[in-house]
Order: C-alpha cells, then sequence, then structure tokens
C-alpha cells in the first residue's frame, strides 16, 4: 500500500512561484500543471495531455491568453481543463479534458487538494498565517529532498538531532538533554512536542539575530498537522522571562519555523521551509543571516536523510529499529500518517479491506 | 488531566480536544507517564509499549496500572507505533 495518504491538502508551491506562465510540479505521483490566470487566480490541472500525455508544462508547450497549447499536437485547453481545440477537425471529443485539481491560495501557499474533489474542505487546510502578516518578516525556501516524506517528519518531530547535526548552528547540548511532553489529538490530526529549555545557551542561530548571548530561555513547541504542515513555534528570551498571563511576551524574540512537507514520490519530497520572525522586521541582514543560515540547516537535513533513504531502500522489509524516549512524539506521527493512508487507500479502492491500524 | 507524582510538575496542555493523549517526561528520571483521554495513566520505560497501552483504549484503562519496566523493544520498524 502507498505511504502517502489521499484525500489531503498538500503544499504544492509557494504563490510567488505561479505567475501568467507553466508551472509543472508533481504532488503525491501525480503532475500537475499551474499558472495564474488573467484574473489572478491560481488554476490546477492534470500535466498531461490527454492525447500522447505530452507534458503540457514543457517547451514547446505554450501559454496563450488564459489557454495552454500542447506542444506537441496543438490540444488546447481552457483554465477549467476543458479542451477546446483539437488539429485537424472541428468536433472535439467530448471526454477531452485535464482533470481539474481544488486549489487554494492561503498563507503564501499554493495548497492542493489530492484525493476525490468531492471531499475538498478548504476549511479542513492548516494555518500558517505568520508567512503573510505584516507583523512578521518571512524569509523561505524549497529544497528537493531525495528521501520518502516520513523521514523529513520523523526527523522534525524530534529536535534532539539538532546537537548532533546542527551543531553550531542552531544545535546546542541542551536541546538533547532536555525532557520533551507531547500531545496527539487523534480527532483533529494533530502532534504537540514541548520542550522548554530554561537556561541554555544561546546557538549562533538566534544569538546573531536577536543579539542575545550566552545563557537563555529556549522554549521548543513543535505543532505537527498531518500530513503536510509543520510549524516549530521557537520562543527565545532572556533566563528568567516568561510570558505575561494575558498572553503578552514583550521580552522574547519569537520565530515561527514552518515546514510544508509534500510528497512528490513514494521515494522523493518537496522540503518547503520558511523562517517568519516578529523583530527585526526591516533589518535585511537579519533576513539574510536567517535565510543562509536556515537553508544550510535544512541542506544537513537533507543531505543526512539522502544517505538514510538509499539504506533504507537496500534494507530488506522488516528491519530492525529502536525507539527511546525522543521518539515520542514521532512514532505518534507515523501512526497518524499509517491512518490516514489506510483511509485514503479505501476511499480510492472501497472494495481493498481497511488495515488493522489503530 | 491526573495528577503526577508529588513535586513533578505537569507541562501546561496545549491541545484542547475532547480526546488528546499526553506523555510526559517524568523530570529527572527516564520515565514516561502516559495519560489517556479517559483518565487513566500508566508509566513506561519506552514510548513503543507506551503507545500500544494507550491506543488499546479501552482495554486496560480503568485504573492507573503498576509501573511495569522491560527493556527496550526492538521491532520491525514497519510494525511501530
Amino acid at each position: 500500500m502507498s505511504a502517502i495518504a489521499r484525500n489531503q491538502w498538500y503544499v504544492a508551491a509557494y504563490g510567488s512561484e505561479i505567475g501568467h506562465e507553466l508551472f509543472g510540479r508533481t504532488v503525491c505521483s501525480e503532475p500537475i500543471l499551474f499558472w495564474r490566470t488573467a484574473a489572478g487566480g491560481v488554476t490546477a490541472v492534470a500535466d498531461r495531455c490527454v492525447h500522447r500525455r505530452f507534458p503540457l508544462s514543457q517547451a514547446p508547450s505554450r501559454l496563450v491568453d488564459d489557454q495552454v497549447v500542447c506542444g506537441y499536437h496543438g490540444f488546447t485547453y481552457g483554465s477549467d481543463g476543458k479542451c477546446v481545440a483539437v488539429p485537424g477537425q472541428t468536433r472535439v471529443p467530448r471526454t477531452a479534458r485535464l482533470t481539474p485539481y481544488p486549489v487554494v491560495e492561503q498563507d503564501s501557499f499554493v495548497w492542493v487538494w489530492i484525493g476525490d474533489p468531492a471531499l475538498a474542505d478548504a476549511s479542513r487546510i492548516p494555518r500558517a498565517p505568520w508567512l503573510d502578516s505584516p507583523d512578521y518578516t518571512t524569509v523561505c525556501g524549497m529544497e528537493p529532498l531525495a528521501a520518502r516524506f516520513s523521514l523529513l517528519v520523523d526527523n522534525l518531530l524530534d529536535l534532539s538531532h539538532e546537537t548532533y547535526l546542527h551543531g553550531g548552528y542552531i544545535g546546542t547540548p541542551e536541546v538533547a538533554s532536555t525532557p520533551i511532553s507531547t500531545e496527539v489529538d487523534d480527532e483533529a490530526g494533530i502532534v504537540y512536542v514541548s520542550r522548554h529549555m530554561d537556561d541554555a545557551q544561546c546557538p549562533p542561530f538566534y544569538e546573531r539575530s536577536t543579539g542575545l548571548s550566552g545563557r537563555i530561555a529556549r522554549w521548543q513547541d513543535i505543532e505537527y498537522t498531518a500530513p503536510c504542515l509543520y510549524t516549530l513555534h521557537s520562543r527565545i528570551a532572556p533566563v528568567g522571562s516568561v510570558p505575561n498571563p494575558d498572553g503578552t511576551d514583550p521580552d522574547a524574540f519569537h520565530v515561527e519555523v514552518v515546514y510544508a512537507i509534500t510528497p512528490e514520490t513514494e521515494h522523493s519530497t518537496h522540503d518547503f521551509w520558511a523562517v517568519a520572525r516578529d523583530f527585526a522586521l526591516d533589518d535585511d541582514g537579519v533576513s539574510r543571516f536567517l535565510a543562509e543560515q536556515n537553508r544550510t540547516v535544512v541542506l544537513q537535513d537533507v543531505e543526512a536523510l539522502d544517505v538514510l533513504e538509499r539504506v533504507i531502500a537496500s534494507e530488506p522489509e522488516g528491519y530492525q529499529e529502536l525507539s527511546i524516549n525522543i521518539d515520542t512524539g514521532g512514532l505518534a506521527a507515523r501512526r497518524m500518517l499509517k491512518r490516514l493512508a489506510a483511509q485514503g487507500a479505501v476511499a480510492q479502492h472501497p472494495a481493498a479491506q481497511e488495515p488493522a491500524v489503530r | 488531566m491526573t495528577g503526577g507524582p508529588p513535586g513533578v510538575p505537569e507541562a501546561p496542555p496545549m491541545l484542547t480536544g475532547s480526546r488528546v493523549y499526553r506523555i510526559h517526561w517524568v523530570l529527572g528520571t527516564d520515565r514516561l507517564r502516559a495519560v489517556c483521554h479517559c483518565g487513566a495513566e500508566r508509566t513506561f520505560d519506552e514510548p513503543v509499549e507506551l503507545w500500544e497501552w494507550l491506543l488499546a483504549h479501552p482495554d486496560g484503562h480503568t485504573a492507573a496500572g503498576p509501573p511495569t519496566p522491560r527493556p527496550p523493544v526492538r521491532e520491525p520498524a514497519t510494525a511501530s507505533a
């Protein structure tokens, strides 16, 4: 069975990536064609001509006004995917239509629904309001990962690896040595992992961006909404500082580290990352520093997970591994993803019996 | 949420749903305390066995069970949690 959950929303792109030109990206093994119409909305349809399967995102396919013309034989489609012209005849086959995808542009992301369009409910898309809020400044990027998406979920749900894989950037000894608390809401599909370090070394990532140095209070609160959206609510403050009872927190620096974890295929992943901060909003130097630092950290993960994918792919089915306390949240996420994948598979093939997954 | 061992502060709850599982790393120890949404709780040495117990709800969740220390479990990755 596929490990990818269908009937879910996934981030396909940043809104800034989609303009009035053809843009192809594979999401959950489905090649999808995007463009921004003259009206300003994003459209998403299957990226294969119904005639001979030529990719419509591939030159010499081209966009003419709001119609895409296949570069192979000239089949022409509207933004709703409907074929409006074929070469050499006036009759357009009734079934000539590119499958349209429900698509929503929100919080700087372009979300696409993978599954039965009748089940697409935009209100279920998890939010990341910091990314386009005037109260925050955001830097972002996307790195291709040649590894299955569950390895990135594992990685992000257990930040103790920062101490070892990201030392000198975001890792300090306290991350790996501080206990976590974990909460799981199966109905909402959320895993929440907290690690509050009340007296920790300030890593370079935060030292140079906040101006704090020496010892700090560093809180990490992970909020993972399966399957796609991950936010690390990061709080950096002088030692002893805590938020006020009314929720205000004037002495602290807040960084929302957002990841969208989108399967490209069963064995590759789009690793969208964004860092939104509520301080030094107009400081381009801080923006450049955080972008360069976080991209470096992401690439450290990519290098490690690409290796891990090759190792796991070569292992026989049922290989052994060992989980300890730090994996409590990651195990919860794995179980949740397995359940979502099973539900999606049953919806796609109702005759198949649902695997026994709690 | 039910109370933990005396002197051990609880992490404040963040999720507000009606069916939330909570797992606390008991401070100063290597142990994990699982609290089911039904109020049952139990302490474990490692998370795989912990999740098996939590997800067996309501089996064995009528009262807080005694700690059952066991060595870490090695198991096939495809079967974990």
